[in-house]
């Protein structure tokens, strides 16, 4: 379709709208239309045509598929952290309901050294809400000292109630800390707050920043330490991604948060250099770190060999020649192998049409990766993005690619109608929506259950699971009872 | 059954007045439940002699729920068969008392305290309505009206005012109606006809006027209320007459809540102006 057609439909789909609604979230999409501009993945890039309307309040009644501040802090920053324990703190649905549903894996035996599979909560009844939860939470504090002897701190997590009612959580955390000897950290990551999980984020990173950051020290510091910041292990990505890293011959001293450690997390001040795989959740703590601390950051990606190979040469540029020779070692041991994969899988899926809608990065992160499969970004969006999220993004997609921000149910259903995608990659709550309209689907908040999709062990997955949904012979199964 | 709630700025004398109003429609032969909801539970020490019965949250709290609680471990018995609960709720500075408020409400509710023998239930609601557990009295049809205890202080006019806005809010969705203005004398400058403008500025009445009197006080010291302690008193019969008239009153009203300034412009037009700045110059 040609972009003229593409915004005309665009035009033709707000019209459903209401008038004030219609203008608001026609300042949310938008169709590519310039030539990709160049520019290193590392540097801020610029970006003229790319005014997209982000990071505001959702229109009631149009069904978002937006978290909360809680969910941004529980669910992404702090929960992979796997030697702590983070407690939901209020009534139990909060917790139970975000209880392993990010699948970040982590080492470790359970209840021991890791906590991740576990899931905390104060169940706050009530009489904790009309008397206040204070002593309910030292209480808890005490017990998981007693219970989990090996675990190294307390992250506590407020769902709204903590808010709304003013318990002070600081100066219950304050004592227990003392009388515990165990970092107990307070996150007022009230649902409430913010328009998107987004704000979650942020308030996580203060947390870090003011409670974990610096309380350590690195007893043998080497010119090649590096930290994972905002890969968060999603069937094993993480994993997958530190070994590519150590193989240049760099030391990974700590991994935020993907089967990170709060030990190891309180180094990070003393790395060389910071490696952010998520921005949009944990470019607070690099930017903090640049500024207090003088560690450089930037940003890689290891979807797809394409990504790969060049996140491998930007890194290793910064580095001396030891590494540098070492990438092209790395590159040229991994690419018979992913040249297996594009041989057997490039010819299947070669000119197929893809429509991304995800979360913190994958939205720009996963196109190199699909492209070296030879398929074709249509549309993307971001649930929470901002718009430094979107500068980097339309420089990654071809002319006429249909950019949504926090797009509404209506309109991602009515636009994989009229633009007929081979695939639509989003989460659960998109799955079996399109699923039902015949649409073949991967999800791309979990990875469908399977990955790693991250670096040389991921793509040959990516690579399997993209075939295995659009090539599905199941599809040609599939008559509607009135077709 | 009536359910009246009694509303009006911290500190007027709403849990006194309420409970000398009481003893007026107790001593007439009236059946009347006095549901106290402040967290300081001082709403039915006068009729109970007490200094403070056990309520329904405090007990919820130390037996975890109340569905541990029986409606006779938190429901007394007073002054001439006066039946006499509270809401209870934290120390000021933590927790929602507003929760309390609504929690200890539903109990009685669910538990049956409101029965069909009673002729009167009265709320004594503390302060200001700060929160949505405040105007619990006034929501879902509980209270079907409302007097507000005042003085001719300004914020406590203030305050009679705001909660005018209040019942505004609930009188649609609730049915709840303005009864009338109690003025609870502070011997504030021509404040019988401050109050009795405001009222009429309201769409209400000054139900009564309440004049000082220390016998209020010692009474108060004795735990009782002053019907009970000096019957003969003056005041015994003041107050007698307050709840002859709550019992007889048929005008209810939506209020018209005033705006700012014209409240203020009340306040210049019966002098409290003019004397607060001659007070100010004499300064």
């Amino acid at each position: 379709m040609k972009t003229t057609e593409v915004k005309g439909f665009i035009d033709e789909l707000l019209k459903a709208y209401p008038d004030k609604a219609r203008k608001n979230r026609a300042s949310h999409i938008a169709v590519k239309e310039t030539a990709p501009e160049t520019g290193g993945e590392t540097a801020e890039p610029s970006c003229s045509t790319c005014a997209i309307k982000s990071n505001v309040k959702s229109i009631p009644g149009v069904m978002t598929a937006r978290g909360c501040a809680y969910a941004g802090s529980k669910g992404v920053v702090w929960g992979p952290i796997r030697d702590m324990v983070h407690l939901s703190h209020g009534p139990v649905g909060c917790g139970y309901y975000s209880w392993s549903t990010r699948r970040n894996l982590a080492q470790g035996k359970p209840g021991v050294d890791n906590f991740v599979p576990f899931q905390f909560t104060s169940d706050y009844q009530e009489k904790d809400i009309v008397y206040g939860g204070a002593q309910k939470l030292e209480d808890i504090c005490r017990e998981i000292k007693v219970l989990f002897p090996e675990a190294k701190g307390i992250s506590v997590q407020s769902e709204c109630p903590i808010g709304l009612i003013g318990d002070d959580i600081e100066a219950s955390a304050r004592l227990m800390q003392k009388e515990l000897a165990l970092p107990v950290i307070p996150v007022r990551c009230e649902g409430f707050r913010g328009v998107s999980q987004s704000l979650g984020h942020h308030i996580a990173n203060d947390a870090v920043r003011d409670h974990v950051l610096g309380k350590g020290k690195l007893p043998d510091p080497g010119p090649y330490d590096v930290a994972i910041i905002g890969d968060y292990n999603i069937g094993g990505d993480a994993w997958a991604s530190r070994k590519i890293i150590e193989e240049l011959g760099l030391r990974v001293v700590a991994m935020w948060s993907g089967d990170g450690q709060i030990e190891t997390m309180k180094l990070t001040h003393m790395v060389k250099l910071n490696l952010i795989h998520c921005y949009r959740s944990m470019n607070y703590i690099a930017r903090h770190m640049e500024e207090e601390y003088n560690i450089p950051w930037m940003e890689y990606n290891f979807f797809g060999p394409t990504k790969i190979e060049a996140s491998i040469r930007a890194i290793a540029a910064r580095f001396d020649k030891t590494i540098q020779d070492n990438a092209e070692k790395v590159i040229a041991k991994y690419r018979p192998a992913m040249d297996a994969v594009l041989a057997k899988y490039k010819s299947r899926l070669d000119g197929r049409k893809v429509m991304l809608y995800v979360g913190g990065l994958r939205p720009r992160h996963v196109i190199g990766a699909y492209e070296d499969l030879g398929m074709d970004i249509i549309g993307t969006g971001y649930e929470f993005g901002h718009a430094d999220d979107y500068q980097r993004t339309f420089p990654q997609v071809k002319e006429g690619t249909v950019i949504y921000d926090d797009v509404t149910e209506y309109e991602m259903e009515e636009m994989v109608k009229k633009l007929r995608p081979d695939l639509v990659a989003s989460g659960i709550k998109e799955k079996y929506v399109f699923q039902k309209m015949g649409f073949p689907f991967r999800q791309m908040h979990s990875w469908d259950y399977s990955g790693p999709y991250h670096g040389y062990d991921g793509f040959p997955i990516f690579a399997r699971d993209m075939d295995m949904a659009v090539n599905s012979p199941t599809w040609k199964l599939v008559k509607a009872p009135w077709a | 059954m009536r359910q009246v709630a009694i509303y009006g700025k911290g500190g007027i004398g709403k849990s006194t007045t309420t409970q000398n109003l009481v003893a007026g429609l107790a001593e007439a032969g009236k059946k009347i439940l006095i549901v106290g909801c402040d967290p300081k539970a001082d709403s039915t020490r006068l009729m109970l002699h007490a200094k403070a019965q056990t309520t329904v949250m405090d007990l919820a709290r130390e037996r975890g729920g109340v569905e541990e609680l029986e409606l006779s471990d938190v429901l007394l018995t007073g002054y001439r068969g006066v039946k006499c609960t509270e809401s209870g709720g934290p120390e000021p500075g933590v927790g929602c008392a507003g929760r309390g408020v609504i929690t200890a409400i539903n109990f009685l509710e669910e538990n049956g305290a409101y029965t069909p023998d009673l002729d009167f239930v009265f709320y004594d609601v503390l302060g200001d309505v700060v929160c949505g557990g405040f105007a619990m009295p006034m929501r879902e049809k509980k209270a079907q009206e409302i007097y507000i205890v005042t003085s001719g202080e300004m914020m406590a006019m203030y305050a009679a005012n705001n909660i005018c806005k209040g019942i505004v809010k609930y009188a649609v969705s609730g049915g709840i109606r303005l009864g009338g203005l109690i003025c609870n004398s502070r011997k504030v400058d021509k404040e019988f006809e401050l109050i009795q403008a405001l009222a009429d500025k309201l769409g209400t009445k000054m139900i009564h006027f309440v004049p000082r009197d220390n016998v209020v006080q010692r009474a108060e010291l004795k735990r009782m209320t002053v019907i009970e302690y000096e019957p003969e008193a003056n005041q015994a019969d003041e107050y007698r007459t307050l709840a002859r008239k709550i019992s007889e009153n048929k005008n209810m009203v939506i209020p018209t809540p005033l705006t700012m300034e014209e409240l203020e412009e009340l306040l210049i037009t019966y002098g409290f102006m003019d004397a607060e700045e001659e007070a100010a110059a004499r300064a």
